[in-house]
């Protein structure tokens, strides 16, 4: 066994800083306010993750699949003012089928200009938040929505119930998790998603329909982000135009912070729902200690920039190197 | 050449890394004006010597010693300070910018307020391009230079210092046989100009024609120093690997099968034009040319990467049209590419789940991949080609590149195809395991399989082709037998002298 040298904590620290960082700051907040660690506490910070969750684990395929996707926030917004819009217009039961075929419209788009015409992802959904965004406001006239009858809907269920002691959010954000963590570590599809994202090339030249897969990507994402504004309009009955605005960020950054490289090839959804609770407990320890709540802003950056960097030096080994 | 004061002398370096004793105790001499081959399997311990050469490492112990002079490489940038320069394998040029900028990146010459000196930028680099004699000035744009000429202006860039040593990485990786004659004119230069020079290279043809000593690592440790002309390819390779080549040719004694694959008339733009082979089950078909000859394309072609412009394909006897991988593949047509790292294998991606890459949607349990299957592929064909790995889930990118092509050939094979394309199969494989990957494709050759082998390399193509196309410049000049076939009339043929009337 060597020692701790210098060069071995720092190649400790490289490989395995994100958790280090947490622990502390866990043990930082849990010190500062014993509140931190309260089951109730607890609960309410994954409770309220959970929107944030969903979005990232249709968010991890994309990424893992080597391209990016920048367009969830604003496409969260657009589902939920549409879901809320088309409650009061033809209830409830057709409202989801018909918001969730809208916003799989808009993956599919999204998924057809990366996938089959291989345009840059960035710029595609950097694109798409902005057209959304106009999409969104269009469709409400600029208004805030809401549902006029807040009391005689069940349609509640999906932000505010809970089943047999637990929210139903969580219940969703555990139910997508167990199930896409499946597709991707289990089936086919999901070897194939590693495969394009680690060499599209060499994955073209085994026989995979690259842009197929692709395509499929940005579908399961705005799967997912259907289902986050689901949740998000069920949860307020009722909503801002803006109200997913700067979670494409958030999103992104608990992608990255569970592992999973910008470069493609490499993440899980575990890591994906570890980076999540890493955000949140975060963000409410910033809370706790009595920090205002627009220093997560920051502090987000913060986090996303510390992610990176241990991101590239886990994978030299070291914090820092001359060579890239 | 005993009087002489080395220009360089490594003494007993020893690098370990975690688990590894990369280096082990070696120690080597370069003297003024000689050509010093370096040699070893990849994995022997070349690389890292090379870097703890340039300053990217520091030794554990053993000491450089330049011009009797202890010399600490603390940074690339102090190699250079003391004259050691290197020339990489991979080029390392910025193609957007000019010959002289890349030539002299990092120490422009500077005017009055930072300003770059332009004209004695201009004047300097056209000097030193001079001497290589090269067809093109200091103000061309990099990127629009063939492969040689950026290798070339790699060398400009040793040539910007007072080198005492240059060390020249396979250099010749990338090189036709034209530009390779021009190389070895600068290193001769070189040598007459009283710089040392370490040539790392597999390939033994140029070691003997250029070399005065030859090193040899095995392992990590040095295992002694030849004189190239009291030696030969023998000896060196039994130093490098420890034990004798099987380098008989196994003549095809099995019967051939029938016709598999044929092509008639086959055009693709201007890349190739009215080719037209057939290839019999049990049968090596060999193309050779020069790089651009066409060759990879036919390749790309039959495998549903291009589309052919004119021309049929015969499977079997029936025609069949490829638009896609997926068509080739479904039809039996499998594909090792040129570039292993870049389209053969997903490099982060561990070695079972590389080789049932293609086949993976069929391995299934359920809605699942079988572990089961995989596993029990992965075995079959380790085991069948031999492939060194300490277990299925190691990542490809850490095997060594011999283990790595036997990865792309096990994928392919345990698809059972129909043909089997080969292109360039042992580019940056050290040479035992080149001859491992030679019986191999004459072993499936054996076993019934059609094998088509493209490749640059003429020792290769002679060993393992029953017969072999020559091509130049997009089109077929003469298919030869084994019979028929020597080294000149091959030469010939794809050179455009030999047309296919000698046929």
């Amino acid at each position: 066994m060597s020692g701790l040298t210098k060069q071995n904590i720092g190649s400790f620290l490289a490989r395995q800083g994100i958790l280090v960082a947490f622990a502390l700051f866990m043990i930082g907040f849990t010190l500062a306010n014993g509140r931190f660690l309260d089951p109730d506490n607890v609960m309410g910070v994954v409770r309220s993750s959970a929107i944030l969750g969903v979005m990232a684990l249709g968010v991890t395929f994309v990424v893992i699949s080597g391209n990016l996707d920048l367009s969830v926030g604003s496409m969260m917004s657009f589902s939920t003012i549409v879901v809320l819009d088309l409650h009061d217009k033809i209830g409830p039961t057709l409202a989801i089928p018909a918001m969730f075929a809208l916003t799989l419209c808009l993956g599919a788009l999204i998924g057809f200009l990366v996938g089959y015409l291989k345009l840059n992802s960035l710029i595609v959904t950097l694109g798409m938040l902005s057209a959304i965004h106009g999409l969104t406001l269009t469709w409400s006239g600029g208004k805030n929505m809401d549902i006029a009858d807040k009391e005689a809907t069940w349609f509640g269920i999906f932000g505010q119930g809970e089943i047999i002691g637990i929210p139903v959010p969580i219940l969703i954000f555990a139910l997508l998790a167990s199930v896409l963590g499946l597709i991707l570590a289990k089936t086919p599809f999901g070897r194939k998603v590693y495969a394009v994202g680690g060499n599209g090339t060499a994955a073209t030249f085994s026989g995979i329909r690259r842009a197929r897969v692709v395509f499929s990507c940005y579908l399961m994402s705005s799967f997912c982000v259907a289902t986050a504004g689901l949740i998000q309009a069920s949860r307020s009955m009722g909503s801002q135009n803006t109200v997913g605005q700067g979670l494409e960020l958030e999103v992104l950054a608990a992608v990255i912070l569970g592992g999973a490289s910008l470069l493609g090839g490499s993440g899980t959804i575990f890591k994906t729902v570890i980076g999540v609770l890493i955000l949140g407990f975060i963000q409410n320890g910033l809370l706790l200690v009595g920090l205002q709540f627009y220093v997560q802003y920051v502090v987000t950056w913060v986090i996303i920039i510390l992610a990176v960097w241990l991101d590239i030096a886990a994978k030299r080994g070291k914090l820092w190197s001359p060579i890239a | 050449m005993t009087e002489q004061t080395p220009v360089l002398r490594l003494e007993n370096i020893v690098k370990t890394f975690p688990g590894v004793r990369a280096l082990d105790g070696v120690s080597f001499t370069v003297l003024p004006g000689e050509v010093h081959a370096l040699m070893g399997e990849n994995g022997a311990g070349k690389s890292t010597l090379m870097n703890v050469l340039g300053g990217i490492y520091q030794p554990d112990e053993g000491q450089i010693i330049v011009s009797e002079q202890p010399a600490v490489m603390t940074s690339p940038l102090e190699a250079k300070a003391r004259g050691i320069m290197f020339i990489h394998q991979e080029l390392s040029l910025a193609e957007e910018l000019s010959v002289a900028e890349n030539v002299y990146l990092g120490e422009l010459p500077k005017k009055r307020f930072g300003l770059v000196d332009w004209d004695t930028l201009y004047a300097r680099t056209d000097a030193i391009l001079e001497r290589l004699k090269v067809g093109f000035d200091a103000r061309t744009r990099v990127g629009d230079l063939s492969i040689a000429n950026q290798q070339m202006v790699e060398i400009a860039r040793a040539l910007t210092v007072d080198a005492k040593a240059v060390i020249f990485d396979e250099p010749t990786a990338s090189l036709t046989d034209a530009e390779k004659v021009v190389l070895f004119e600068v290193i001769a230069d070189l040598q007459r100009d009283g710089v040392g020079i370490i040539y790392i290279s597999h390939r033994m043809e140029e070691i003997f024609k250029i070399t005065d000593r030859i090193s040899v690592l095995r392992d990590g440790s040095y295992r002694g120093t030849l004189h190239t002309r009291d030696t030969d390819e023998e000896a060196v390779t039994q130093l490098m690997i420890g034990r004798k080549l099987d380098l008989s040719r196994s003549e095809s004694t099995h019967e051939l099968g029938d016709v598999a694959l044929e092509v008639r008339g086959l055009s693709c733009g201007h890349l190739f034009e009215d080719v037209s082979f057939h290839v019999r089950r049990g049968e090596v078909l060999g193309f050779y040319g020069l790089v651009g000859a066409g060759r990879t394309e036919i390749a790309e072609t039959l495998f549903g990467l291009r589309d052919p412009s004119a021309g049929t394909i015969l499977l079997d006897g029936q025609e069949i049209r490829i638009h896609s991988p997926v068509d080739a593949i479904e039809r039996g047509i499998s594909l090792v590419p040129e570039d292993r790292k870049g389209q053969g294998l997903v490099l982060g991606m561990n070695c079972r789940d590389n080789m049932t890459l293609p086949q993976v949607s069929d391995l299934t349990a359920g809605p699942f991949v079988s572990d089961g299957a995989e596993v029990a592929i992965f075995d079959q064909y380790r085991d069948k080609l031999d492939i060194r790995t300490p277990g299925w889930r190691q990542l490809v990118g850490n095997l060594s590149g011999g283990n790595q092509q036997k990865i792309v050939i096990g994928k392919w094979l345990s698809m059972h195809p129909n043909v089997l394309i080969v292109d360039e199969p042992t580019r940056g494989i050290d040479v035992g395991s080149k001859s491992e990957i030679h019986n191999l494709i004459r072993e499936l050759a054996a076993q019934g399989y059609a094998v088509i082998v493209i490749s640059s390399e003429m020792p290769e193509v002679l060993r393992v082709s029953d017969r072999i196309v020559a091509m130049y410049s997009g089109r077929v000049m003469r298919t030869f037998t084994s019979d028929d076939v020597t080294e000149d009339n091959l030469i010939q043929a794809i050179s455009g002298l030999g047309d296919g009337a000698a046929a």
